[in-house]
């Protein structure tokens, strides 16, 4: 059984407890400025619109190279997305997405 | 909302601690199902990444911290550095400098051994949760912040191993669609996250800069400068009508709590 990743999670809780911890600890320290604390806001939409994006936008052919895709993941991932807007229900849209996935790769259109 | 600090035990509401109680579990109630639910896709997106059971409790037990996990799967998978996952991941959970901030005043009386172990479960849910509590009843109620960070903690990590350990029996994930999970999760929660217009600038350039440089370099780094820009776009541009009379408010007013992240308080 790998533990490798272990050590990147031990690394990670290691600059996350900080951040839960220092105000509650530290007295003084409440209040960041407000340039830095709307950029930390505006980090969470900036980076999981990038996940997404990438991960459903570029394949890595088998020599490496990124290459721009287009495929039944589009449809899919907005699918979950209109759900969420339309229903705020995040597990119903991943099951959609899924179903539409799993439908289309079965019959053979995608 | 009632400002905490000492004495305000005397001019809150008094309403009696089992009631509060009560109603803490019933909130909580849902919340443990969100997260029992993400918890479960989280160690579906573990197993498609090819984590080992220890790995991926390691990550939900220490980080606890279910956005960054998420990203941090999807960062693994396309083969980022550590020290660019690590830092992502600290601005990613640099939000909660905001709750802890806001919960300190309630604290300051107990004792330091005490904090520090509540810091560590110290979520999106647990915030809401216990400081709504301790609202209602004038004061700090630790066992009332335990009470839900058990009903957010427990489900997460037990979940983790079910999505896990189930998902073995699980042929071949793409076959199912399952491959989807992580883009619709990262896409789904990052609507969610979007209150405003900087918020949506952040995501669409954010999303834009990393498939541009992913494509001309690699998806990994992509992620990372699309990730690290997407905000100073958004700063760039002036808040819209309703974020107008918000715009640094959290941050001129003591000991208000900030606005609430839905997407990423789905899971812990």
């Amino acid at each position: 059984m790998s533990l490798n990743l272990v050590v990147l999670a031990l690394l990670m809780a290691a600059v996350t407890y900080p951040s839960r911890a220092l105000p509650m600890l530290v007295p003084g320290i409440e209040r960041l400025p407000a340039r830095a604390s709307e950029y930390l806001r505006l980090v969470g939409p900036s980076v999981l619109g990038a996940l997404a994006a990438v991960n459903v936008m570029i394949v890595v052919d088998a020599a490496g190279r990124p290459n721009f895709h287009v495929g039944i993941e589009w449809p899919a991932v907005l699918l979950c997305v209109a759900i969420v807007v339309w229903r705020g229900i995040l597990l119903g849209g991943l099951v959609a997405a899924v179903v539409l996935v799993a439908v289309a790769r079965a019959t053979g259109l995608a | 909302m009632t400002r905490p600090g000492p004495g305000v035990a005397d001019r809150g509401p008094n309403i009696l601690l089992g009631a509060s109680r009560r109603r803490l579990v019933a909130e909580s109630i849902g919340i443990s199902l969100s997260a029992g639910a993400f918890g479960l896709v989280y160690g579906l997106a573990c197993r498609g990444a090819g984590f080992s059971l220890i790995e991926a409790l390691a990550m939900s037990v220490f980080v606890l911290a279910g956005s960054s996990q998420f990203a941090a799967v999807g960062l693994v998978m396309q083969g980022v550095a550590w020290p660019a996952i690590v830092l992502l991941t600290a601005l990613l959970n640099a939000r909660h400098v905001l709750y802890s901030a806001s919960l300190a005043p309630w604290l300051v009386k107990r004792p330091w051994i005490e904090r520090a172990a509540m810091a560590h479960t110290l979520t999106d849910e647990t915030f809401a949760l216990s400081s709504a509590h301790f609202i209602r009843i004038g004061r700090a109620d630790v066992p009332g912040y335990w009470i839900a960070s058990a009903f957010v903690v427990l489900p997460w990590i037990s979940m983790t191993v079910v999505g896990l350990i189930g998902g073995q029996a699980i042929p071949d994930p793409t076959t199912f669609g399952l491959d989807i999970v992580f883009p619709a999760a990262m896409a789904g929660l990052a609507v969610a996250l979007v209150h405003g217009r900087r918020e949506l600038v952040a995501a669409i350039v954010g999303a834009a800069v990393a498939v541009s440089i992913g494509l001309a370099t690699s998806p990994s780094v992509g992620i990372v400068v699309g990730g690290l820009l997407g905000p100073l776009a958004g700063m760039a541009i002036g808040p819209g009508p309703a974020e107008a009379g918000q715009d640094g408010a959290a941050d001129e007013r003591p000991n208000l709590p900030p606005r609430s992240d839905p997407a990423i308080g789905t899971t812990p």
